[in-house]
């Protein structure tokens, strides 16, 4: 009797954790339809193509140009990545290939209380350090007048919220690199700066370009520290002393009266919904990448 | 002088000045955060609820979002960990080695750990709108708890994945079914992992914003009902930032400090109970 209890029991939980893995796994395609149901008002009146290429947002004419948030988004994420790549995987080199034990150590706990850090603190942080810099130095060096409220801003802050995604995606990479590759190469004769250049790097660059992957699509998704410091202009900026004005930035900025103006629900969510879709491309694109990389590995 | 160390000393230089660079960057966010918080912190700030024209610069303080912050990270962690906890049992204990729906579950949410928090909140927006719900405590639990359920369940999965299969065999082998064995053997081997899994994801409820900017909305005094609106730290550093006023501003950086120095104690603290219970788990 108690036998036929316990397994009944067991019987019971596998049904309710299975019913519940199978309902989280489907969250994502839950949120596609979510958006898009909301955003169908707006489609059926204008094709999507003309909402993402026009550059007139004026709501309360039921204008809704998506393309100079768009293009602010690509270039704020486009600084912030050619910031944040370069730093990024030198640092994951270091610490994979050169850095002595206890450096590690210490130093992974610490870049990981950067990816602790919210999102609302760097954006103080932003103005408080990056705006006035570029404001007083940068804009001045280049002969432009600026309030310091840029592309550039959003593009540093940024990048410093990518630094730990990168490093830590680049380090699990170069160490599933096996150790016997590097010891042929560096048997050869080669250096080992040769041996990272020509065998590790070469191994790694699928992985590499995963890291790069996901740092974009946090770039692209990255909403409160950007609103503080990228100055939020609906224009297309022409250079990166321009201000811009992400996305992300328009859907947090106008939640307040966008069940005031007719539509303008319906094209927020649109925008979520666009941000989805561009998020996941890189997502599954990087996330498959790396997959492979792991299989190989084993 | 041989060109290849040459080329070698260039990069090793460059490989330190970054990450010094990074390093220093972290080193200059939390000093500034220091130095501009810390003379703005006053008794005021943290016992009191923002009297009439606080945000222009009156009386008062942000215990309303402090308190508010809490319930609702508290709340969400909470859901989350009702979802997660039975999740990560059934990748652990009931799913078949490589079964596709185990792959596929994974997949999901480390995809799902990469979306926005912007797009969590556009969701739970439209899930509020579905269910004919205001912008409520309720209302961010939910978003919130979607938002942290990838970041606890991977958390958790990685150490439920590190308990020797020696154990669990030998517990089956005992006749014990997957529910007594996961709960008394998976679940008590990985307890210290686990508890990090949820402080981790506490410390991610508490410091974001842009979820709960649609769903919890804002209001000056402590929630006393999940149907009520519910201030957030994030947001009323984002407000008090708003402000043409300096003195507000100056309130803006208090309460940074105030979120980063709970979230690092949080983080920290999280980190110390993984190394500190450690030992008491067979490996």
């Amino acid at each position: 009797m108690t036998r036929t209890r316990r397994v009944f029991k067991d019987k019971c939980a596998r049904i309710v954790t299975q019913a519940l893995s199978v309902g989280a796994s489907l969250l994502v395609f839950l949120m596609l339809l979510a958006l898009y149901q909301r955003s169908r008002p707006i489609l059926a009146l204008h094709p999507l193509m003309s909402l993402l290429c026009s550059r007139a947002w004026q709501p309360l004419r039921g204008l809704f140009g998506f393309l100079p948030f768009i293009m602010g988004t690509l270039w704020v994420t486009g600084v912030a990545i050619a910031i944040a790549v370069p730093l990024s995987l030198l640092t994951a080199i270091y610490l994979s290939e050169y850095a002595p034990r206890t450096v590690r150590e210490w130093t992974s706990p610490l870049i990981d209380l950067l990816a602790g850090i919210p999102s609302v603190v760097y954006g103080i942080w932003g103005v408080l350090v990056i705006v006035p810099m570029i404001k007083n130095h940068i804009a001045p060096f280049f002969g432009v007048i600026s309030t310091g409220y840029t592309v550039l801003a959003g593009g540093i802050v940024l990048a410093i919220m990518v630094f730990p995604i990168i490093i830590h995606v680049a380090t699990e990479v170069f160490r599933s690199v096996p150790s016997e590759i590097r010891e042929a190469s560096l048997a050869l004769g080669a250096t080992k700066w040769q041996t990272v250049k020509h065998v590790v790097m070469r191994r790694s660059l699928p992985g590499i370009i995963a890291a790069i992957g996901l740092g974009v699509s946090r770039a692209f998704g990255e909403t409160m520290a950007v609103l503080m410091v990228a100055g939020n202009v609906a224009k297309i900026p022409s250079s990166v002393l321009d201000p811009a004005y992400p996305l992300p930035a328009l859907i947090a900025n106008n939640y307040g009266e966008m069940l005031s103006i007719p539509l303008y629900d319906s094209a927020l969510l649109l925008a979520s919904l666009v941000l989805l879709m561009v998020v996941l491309l890189f997502n599954l694109f990087s996330r498959i990448i790396l997959m492979r990389v792991e299989g190989g590995m084993h | 002088m041989d060109r290849r160390k040459v080329e070698e000393g260039i990069f090793k230089f460059l490989m330190l000045a970054s990450a010094f660079i990074i390093l220093a960057l972290l080193a200059l966010i939390v000093t500034t955060v220091i130095v501009k918080g810390l003379p703005a912190m006053s008794f005021a700030m943290i016992t009191q609820t923002p009297k009439g024209g606080y945000y222009l610069g009156k009386e008062g303080g942000i215990l309303n979002a402090i308190i508010g912050s809490l319930y609702l990270a508290g709340g969400a962690t909470l859901l989350a960990f009702l979802i997660g906890l039975p999740v990560v049992l059934y990748l652990n204990a009931y799913a078949r080695r490589g079964s596709l729906l185990a792959t596929f579950t994974r997949f999901s949410f480390d995809v799902l750990w990469g979306v926005p928090s912007i797009v969590y909140g556009a969701f739970g927006f439209t899930l509020m709108l579905f269910f004919g719900l205001g912008s409520s405590l309720l209302g961010g639990i939910i978003t919130v708890a979607l938002l942290i359920l990838p970041v606890m369940t991977r958390a958790m999965d990685e150490v439920l994945r590190l308990v020797p299969a020696e154990l669990t065999e030998a517990s089956y082998a005992l006749g014990a079914t997957r529910l007594e064995t996961s709960l008394k053997v998976l679940v008590r081997q990985a307890l210290p992992g686990i508890a990090t899994a949820v402080m981790l994801a506490f410390g991610r409820g508490i410091g974001d914003a842009a979820s709960v900017l649609f769903t919890a909305g804002f209001s000056d005094s402590v929630p006393c009902s999940l149907f009520r609106p519910a201030a957030t730290l994030p947001l009323a550093i984002f407000f008090q930032m708003g402000t043409p006023f300096p003195e507000v501003q100056e309130r803006a950086y208090a309460s940074a400090f105030i979120l980063t120095a709970l979230i690092l104690v949080i983080s920290i603290a999280a980190r110390l109970l993984a190394g500190k219970y450690a030992r008491h788990v067979v490996r």
